[in-house]
């Protein structure tokens, strides 16, 4: 279970989140929706660790443990998955041994042994078939030269065999065409289960019609301010953030 | 003018200096106040080379003794082993081996390895390749910290030949590194590539001339380089095409990683085109590891000093990836971890 309390985050000194509270239990998927510039993108870099997002107050735990207290791979070893809105090319690594680097440093910070080479294969292939990926593609190095769609399917991809106990999917849907946007979401769904608490960001309620949540919480202004089953996300279509950012104008940081 | 002018003369003056365009970033005459005395012969057991398994014969030249020439013209493919050797208490010694290859493949696998001790040297290595000769190198230039060390080879191609050339420098207190190549066109191709290493105080310098003389020629270039500490790395490419040397096809790229703030690199990519119709390029690229990419292998779960070795390596791995024959390019990748590994630790702990 991820449980958020009054977090507080800066980046370079300016205050983006102001005492967001949040609960997510295992389990459960969570869509944290909001205007543009509310702070979603800080939340999920929060959780994830990225270096300059600093936590003034509050707290993060995933399941009892602090994650502000640890760095991004100690994160990721706890289980934390962040899918990046953009993912990053890493020239002149292939995705299968960035993935292989990824799973068995994980492993090895849980005083797990390596997964066995052939084992490895095994799950890459099956995976790579679920989500429509030649395997070949993850012969070459990670992400360099790879459409938008062909970038997302390779976070879900690693989400998919690195197995998080959160997984936070930061605008998912951005740069996907509809058939890849099924895809992607028949990928995250095959992922829920009662080990697994999942936070999905996004700005449209679009990606909700495939990956469908068990709560909604809009984000604006640094906090949550409202919260909902999924009904809320359609009255959000509907209607728009605008009474929502109406509402938080003027409060202090 | 040259280090070994000046070994051979006792002459200081003969040192190279700033004052020399080529040589202002390796500067030796306000570097080297007096010259050893000249190597002694050595005499010891010479231990095993890197590329020993992987060789038919293996010649050594130890202190400069042994002035090889090397004919080989039989056709066919051979794999030779060359060791250039300082032996323990070296002081200043020079050696001027040749090599011909009328027809057929050689691979030379070459490592140049110094005893720790603040030796100089100098090899100057002239290599002419026939119409029917192939050529590939790989020079792994493992130097003392404390040495001064020139390697100048000058190679004569004809029409037809291809010569390809990977140098790994880890630099010394000065090393240097220059190629010549006389081009023809006609067919002939080049590649020449360099990767350099270097931590602590650390200097390595990669000098490449190559002249097109000829119509029809092509030049492959690719070197990278990692600097840490305070180390300095020098490239300095330089290709000329000749008057009528037309559809000449050169590509010059030379790109580093810079690990610390005390690090130096400086890149000077020339090129010098009197023909009309060719296509060349260069690129040229200094910079500090992607922290995005950092951050982003952090997050799947790769610990910091991992993840930046792994980027490293994949950074220097394109130039590795080039080399031709298989079991040297496998054995120059694990080499090549293994020295990373050393000076990112280095690295690691002056930080």
């Amino acid at each position: 279970m991820l449980s958020i309390e009054n977090l507080h985050v800066s980046v370079a000194d300016k205050p983006i989140l102001k005492g967001l509270s949040l609960a997510v239990p295992s389990g459960e998927v969570h869509a944290v929706m909001g205007p543009n510039g509310a702070g979603k993108s800080t939340l999920s870099y929060a959780l994830a660790g990225r270096p300059g997002y600093e936590v003034t107050a509050g707290s993060a735990t995933l399941n009892g443990d602090d994650l502000t207290a640890l760095d991004p791979s100690e994160r990721a070893a706890k289980g934390v998955f962040l899918s990046f809105q953009y993912p990053t090319e890493i020239p002149g690594v292939p995705a299968l041994t960035f993935i292989r680097t990824a799973l068995n440093a994980q492993r090895k910070a849980r005083g797990e042994g390596e997964i066995a080479a052939p084992d490895f294969l095994r799950l890459a292939r099956a995976k790579a078939g679920e989500l429509k990926i030649d395997f070949e593609m993850l012969k070459r190095p990670l992400n360099v030269g790879f459409s938008g769609g062909e970038k997302k399917r390779m976070e879900i991809l690693q989400m998919a065999m690195l197995a998080p106990k959160l997984a936070i999917l930061d605008e998912t849907d951005s740069g996907l065409d509809i058939d890849a946007l099924r895809i992607v979401s028949e990928g995250v769904n095959a992922m829920r289960g009662p080990d697994c608490s999942m936070l999905v960001i996004t700005h449209y309620q679009r990606l909700l019609d495939y990956i469908r949540p068990d709560k909604v919480h809009v984000l604006a202004a640094g906090r949550i301010v409202a919260s909902g089953g999924p009904e809320l996300a359609l009255q959000l279509e509907r209607e728009g953030y605008d009474k929502y950012v109406a509402k938080t104008e003027g409060v202090p940081a | 003018m040259s280090l070994a002018k000046a070994i051979e003369t006792g002459d200081l003056a003969e040192l190279p200096s700033r004052r020399d365009e080529d040589w202002r970033w390796t500067d030796l005459r306000g570097l080297v106040r007096s010259l050893p005395p000249r190597s002694g012969t050595y005499v010891g057991n010479l231990g095993p080379g890197l590329f020993d398994a992987l060789a038919e014969e293996s010649v050594s030249i130890v202190n400069g003794e042994n002035r090889t020439t090397l004919v080989l013209g039989s056709g066919g493919e051979h794999v030779v082993a060359v060791r250039y050797i300082a032996g323990p208490g070296a002081g200043a010694h020079t050696a001027s081996p040749k090599l011909e290859v009328e027809k057929g493949r050689l691979i030379l696998l070459e490592t140049l390895e110094g005893a720790d001790a603040a030796y100089l040297s100098e090899i100057d290595m002239t290599m002419k390749i026939g119409r029917e000769g192939h050529v590939e190198r790989i020079v792994l230039a493992d130097d003392a910290d404390e040495a001064i060390s020139v390697l100048r080879w000058d190679v004569t191609l004809a029409p037809g030949a291809s010569f390809a050339q990977t140098v790994i420098a880890t630099g010394a207190r000065r090393q240097r590194i220059e190629t010549h190549v006389a081009h023809p066109g006609g067919g002939a191709s080049v590649r020449l590539d360099g990767l350099y290493l270097l931590g602590e105080r650390r200097h390595a310098d990669i000098t490449t001339v190559v002249t097109h003389a000829g119509v029809d020629g092509t030049t492959s270039q690719l070197t990278k380089g990692v600097v840490s500490g305070q180390a300095r790395g020098v490239f300095q490419g330089r290709i000329v095409v000749e008057k009528g040397a037309d559809q000449t096809d050169a590509r010059m790229g030379h790109h580093a990683l810079v690990l610390s703030d005390r690090a130096e690199v400086d890149g000077k990519p020339e090129l010098e085109i009197y023909a009309d119709d060719v296509s060349c390029a260069h690129g040229n690229t200094v910079g500090a590891i992607d922290e995005e990419a950092l951050f982003y292998a952090q997050a799947r779960g790769i610990p910091e000093p991992q993840a930046r070795a792994m980027l490293t390596e994949a950074f220097v791995g394109e130039v590795i990836d080039r080399i031709e024959h298989e079991g040297a390019r496998e054995a120059v990748r694990a080499w090549v971890a293994e020295r990373l590994h050393r000076q990112m630790e280095k690295a690691g702990e002056a930080a």
